[in-house]
């Protein structure tokens, strides 16, 4: 029961990634390229969450953890730029 | 060991001073002057050994293998310099004290004069000629620093290079001799050297060596024709002119000759090249100095005559010259060094150095005339001073000299150099003290305190103590000197005044009588000189170096036109040739390994690397654009390590890509958001192709090296030797805390100096042209009102705790599972970067405590103590120490000192990313020029209650 979920875990998130790539090449607003970008982030947490279940081990998880913590820094950091110009001021 | 300490003392004492450069000027002196007076004493103590034959020595291994060993010697000619290095250097500290005014940073002063004290110290003890040739550099670097000590004055910035142009290009010169002497000697060692004569004068290469040992002690005793660095260098204030040209920098040339004597002199060939020298140097030197009418000049070009003097004394090569030149190294020391105190307290307290403008001070500064008048009839050679002593028996030996034949020449031109040499004396003393009282003097010119007279009125004692009794005074160190420099019992000889009617009184009493007669006619005589057309060294010297630049720009521009495309293009072009070139020679067809199936998500995974990187090149006008696609390559790769089992990597990948996208973003707000294209478009074709071949070939190389099996690889030892070696089980970290350790250790300091680079490069550019262009900055983005929104506020302050939780959790347990002290670095600095972006620069740098560049020191600090720790228990640098511990509650743990050293490169990590920040950060503000804003956020729902209600 547990592999036909990670199967169709693996591939409901390889398209989600795909789909999220699709928005983040074409835009059209540059709003539109973060928020994919956001996107995308937050499925490879779920992703390598996901090759941690299939592989039955924890070693991966710190590597989500960080991702889920500071992944969203970045995010900011663009909006911020495109908001005022000067990300610390 | 009492030599080790000995010469370290100085260098000791420059440390001392600079760490109390915010102590009193007298406190500083006091520093400089103890350490100074214990080297002293160290010295004394050592002196009736030494005096009694003993040579002490001090060995301490440093380079073994190249030969290079920390050997210090002390015999008599050492303990001698030493003597006048200390002695003079201490009371040059007490003078400087008194002499510099309050705007000189003395600390600064007094630090570098210790540093060149020390350096010279090194030359005349090293019983090594690399060591001795490392201390010979470092006295042209200290001296440098000394003789530009006055760095807005641009004369004392000219002098200055010259000086170390002049005295480095020698040094060049003298290690190809020294290394070519130590090889025909088969040693380095310098008492080894010094009792190879035979094999080193009947050695093919002698001439080679002689030449080039000769350019080194020419160039730093100032003998023609590389004199003319010497009157340049009078631009440094006056107690370095009397430190560095009196007993010091200049005696070293000296002192290399008398040194290497033994080895070297007694040849035709020595004798042509250094009396020569001296001979052309003793005149010249004496024939400027008597037209110049700054005093310092004059006593510099007097300093280059005597040390001319010196060098022809040494260059005859017979025993009673060497005992000659020994005598006046003495003589000289204390009188010009009392002399030179004496310019300097004239100028100090009258306003002026030109002798034009001076006179009759006799009755207005009594104590200075009465210095300077004994301390100028000793220069000039007259009875009872020790400088008549040396010089009457320089004529003696200069009349049992024939040069190439003729008998009359070096006697003649003695005599005629001793007459100049009396007339600038007197000329010194006459013009300066007496003669009528004028009215015009700049200042109202009285003595100085004790402070300025006293160091010098110590060697006019001396001089006077000398010249009354040589025998009983100077007699001993003399003979045992002289005993060294010619490796041999010297010949009698008799330090006294009168030596009956003998050729040189009779030249001493022309030179001095023609001396007063030439001063008389100063003026006719002056405008004979004026009118001769001598050849400017300085000028010669200032169009070669303007030729040497024009060259190297033309090569240079030839080379680097400056265009970053070009120099890519052909930095690509030849990595691809060798690359063809390697691949063509080798094996390039792929490998027989097994390759690992790709899943479906792989190869989407791949798909948005591909489409990532295709995005980021036909966007890379837009840079914005440029960085959002730059994440997206950054993601994969992180996944990618992920996928293949590379957790270490895939957390250092995921902060760094954080960290980078700010800063580049920081960087990104002042620079122009399009990049328009540079080059023509049959250019950017040339360029597209040679990038596919680049490209495509280190794909293929990866692709042929990933599909084979490695032979032996090296992964096996650290995977075996990680716990029972490094007792962690996490090998990427313990190849990086230890069994790579040191290479870890210089990787942080790279890193501390890259974010001082950064710090250092954009403090400059917030001044001059980049400074004004900053402030002329106009914002190119259409601004949102919103600056601190509270959304972001709120979540970066609970963020705050727990990524720092994260971090020392990484931190903690990277010794053993995924993690260590980069990536924790990277986190915390990620945490507080947040506060950053979330509060504004003005509001979080209120609260940070720790300043940027300590934290930093602080990180390699640590380091470097932890790897120094293991030198205590007798291992290696860097050996690191582990033990299990066990605790009730927490149960069984691991310390390890490589944690330690993990600290110190979380802290370097911070202190770095830090400083980044906060620099690109205050560029932009000063930039920006917006009001600043006291609160976290711009809504805060507490304050507008406050208010309201």
């Amino acid at each position: 029961m547990i592999a036909i979920a990670i199967s169709a875990g693996f591939v409901m998130i390889s398209v989600a990634i795909l789909l999220n790539a699709v928005r983040l090449f074409l835009g059209p607003t540059r709003g539109d390229r973060i928020l994919a970008l956001d996107t995308m982030v937050i499925n490879a947490i779920a992703l390598i969450v996901l090759i941690g279940i299939h592989e039955r081990t924890t070693f991966y998880f710190e590597a989500a953890l960080l991702m889920a913590m500071v992944g969203f820094v970045g995010t900011v950091a663009y909006a911020k730029f495109l908001l005022r110009g000067d990300i610390v001021e | 060991m009492d030599l080790l300490l000995i010469s370290v003392l100085p260098f000791l004492g420059a440390l001392a001073v600079s760490l109390a450069a915010r102590w009193t000027r007298t406190a500083q002196a006091i520093i400089a002057g103890g350490f100074t007076l214990a080297a002293v004493l160290l010295l004394v103590s050592k002196a009736p050994a030494v005096l009694g034959g003993q040579v002490i020595g001090s060995r301490l291994e440093w380079i073994p293998a190249l030969g290079l060993n920390v050997e210090y010697f002390l015999d008599p000619l050492g303990l001698m310099f030493a003597g006048l290095i200390l002695g003079i250097g201490l009371l040059i500290i007490i003078y400087a004290t008194f002499y510099l005014s309050a705007a000189d940073c003395s600390a600064r002063f007094l630090a570098f004069l210790m540093l060149f004290m020390g350096a010279m110290l090194g030359i005349v003890i090293s019983d090594n000629i690399l060591l001795l040739l490392v201390f010979w550099e470092m006295t042209s670097l200290s001296s440098f620093l000394l003789i530009g000590f006055w760095r807005h004055l641009p004369e004392g910035r000219q002098g200055a290079r010259m000086a170390l142009a002049v005295t480095g290009g020698g040094g060049l010169a003298l290690i190809a001799g020294m290394l070519v002497l130590g090889n025909i000697a088969g040693s380095y060692q310098l008492t080894e050297i010094l009792i190879a004569r035979e094999a080193i004068q009947t050695s093919p290469l002698y001439p080679v060596a002689l030449v080039l040992i000769l350019i080194g002690c020419f160039t730093k005793s100032a003998q023609f024709p590389f004199h003319f660095w010497l009157p340049q260098a009078m631009a440094a204030p006056t107690p370095v002119s009397a430190y560095l040209h009196s007993a010091t920098m200049v005696k070293a040339g000296v002192f290399l000759l008398a040194r290497l004597w033994p080895v070297l002199a007694g040849t035709d060939l020595w004798f042509y090249l250094v009396a020569t020298t001296g001979l052309v140097t003793m005149l010249l030197g004496a024939a400027i100095a008597l037209f110049k009418d700054d005093l310092k000049a004059l006593l510099a070009y007097s300093t280059i005559s005597h040390l001319g003097l010196l060098t022809m004394l040494f260059g005859f090569g017979t025993p009673m010259a060497a005992v000659v030149g020994v005598f006046h190294i003495l003589n000289h020391a204390t009188f010009k060094a009392a002399l030179f105190m004496n310019a300097g307290i004239v100028d100090h307290e009258v306003g002026t150095r030109d002798a034009r403008r001076l006179g009759g001070l006799v009755h207005l500064m009594p104590i200075a005339a009465t210095l300077g008048t004994i301390a100028g009839l000793s220069m000039a050679g007259l009875p009872p001073f020790n400088g008549f002593l040396s010089k009457e028996m320089m004529l003696e030996e200069a009349t049992h000299t024939v040069w190439g034949g003729l008998e009359w020449l070096v006697p003649v031109i003695a005599t005629v150099a001793a007459l100049l040499s009396a007339a600038y004396s007197f000329r010194y003393v006459a013009h300066v003290y007496f003669g009528p009282r004028r009215d015009d003097y700049p200042k109202a010119p009285h003595d100085p305190g004790i402070g300025l007279w006293g160091p010098p009125a110590v060697l006019v004692v001396l001089v006077v103590l000398i010249g009354l009794f040589p025998a009983a005074t100077a007699g001993p160190l003399v003979q045992e000197v002289s005993g060294v420099v010619i490796g041999a019992e010297p010949p009698y000889f008799a330090l006294k005044m009168w030596h009956g009617f003998t050729p040189a009184l009779i030249m001493s009493i022309v030179a001095v009588l023609g001396g007063a007669l030439l001063l008389w006619r100063h003026g006719s005589a002056e405008r004979i000189w004026r009118a001769l057309p001598l050849p400017v060294a300085k000028n010669m010297f200032d169009r070669f170096t303007a030729l040497l630049v024009t060259t190297s720009r033309t090569i240079t521009d030839a080379i680097d036109t400056g265009s970053l495309q070009r120099s890519l293009f052909v930095f690509f072009l030849v990595a691809i040739g060798l690359g063809i070139e390697g691949m063509s020679a080798g094996e390039y067809a792929a490998g027989a390994r097994d390759t690992i199936p790709a899943s479906s998500i792989d190869v989407i995974a791949w798909l948005a690397l591909v489409g990532g990187t295709v995005a980021v090149m036909v966007s890379q006008q837009h840079r914005f654009l440029t960085l959002v696609y730059i994440s997206v390559v950054g993601l994969v790769v992180s996944l990618g390590f992920i996928h293949l089992s590379a957790p270490d990597l895939a957390l250092t990948q995921i902060s760094v890509e954080v960290v980078t996208i700010l800063l580049l973003l920081l960087a990104l707000n002042l620079l122009p958001k399009r990049a328009w294209p540079t080059s023509s478009r049959t250019r950017r074709i040339r360029d597209a192709v040679l990038a596919v071949i680049g490209g495509g070939g280190v794909g293929w190389l990866s692709w042929a090296v990933m599909t084979r099996q490695p032979n032996d690889p090296i992964s096996a030892f650290h995977w075996a030797q990680a716990k029972p070696g490094g007792g962690g089980t996490n090998v990427v970290n313990v190849t990086l805390v230890d069994f790579r350790g040191f290479d870890t250790f210089g990787e942080i300091i790279v890193l501390g100096i890259a974010a001082l680079g950064i710090f250092a490069l954009l403090e400059t550019a917030a001044r001059g042209a980049s400074g004004r262009r900053l402030l002329a900055w106009k914002p190119d983005l259409i601004r949102s009102p919103e600056r601190h929104p509270m959304m972001l506020v709120v979540g970066s302050r609970l963020i705050l705790p727990m990524a720092i939780v994260v971090g020392l959790y990484l931190f903690l347990r990277g010794h053993n599972l995924p993690g260590g002290g980069f990536i924790a670095g990277l986190v915390f600095s990620i945490a507080m970067l947040i506060q950053y972006m979330a509060s504004g620069f003005e509001w979080a740098e209120k609260r940070r405590r720790i300043e940027r560049h300590a934290l930093i020191t602080l990180g390699i600090l640590t380091a470097a103590a932890t790897g120094l720790g293991s030198l205590v228990f007798g291992e290696p640098f860097l050996t690191s120490a582990f033990g299990y511990f066990h605790l009730p509650l927490i149960g069984e743990f691991e310390l390890a000192t490589a944690l330690l050293f993990d600290i110190g490169v979380a802290l370097t990590v911070i202190g770095a990313v830090m400083l980044a920040l906060s620099q690109l950060s205050n560029v932009a503000q000063r930039a920006e020029k917006i009001e600043h804003v006291e609160h976290p956020m711009d809504i805060d729902p507490s304050r507008t209650t406050e208010t309201n209600l």
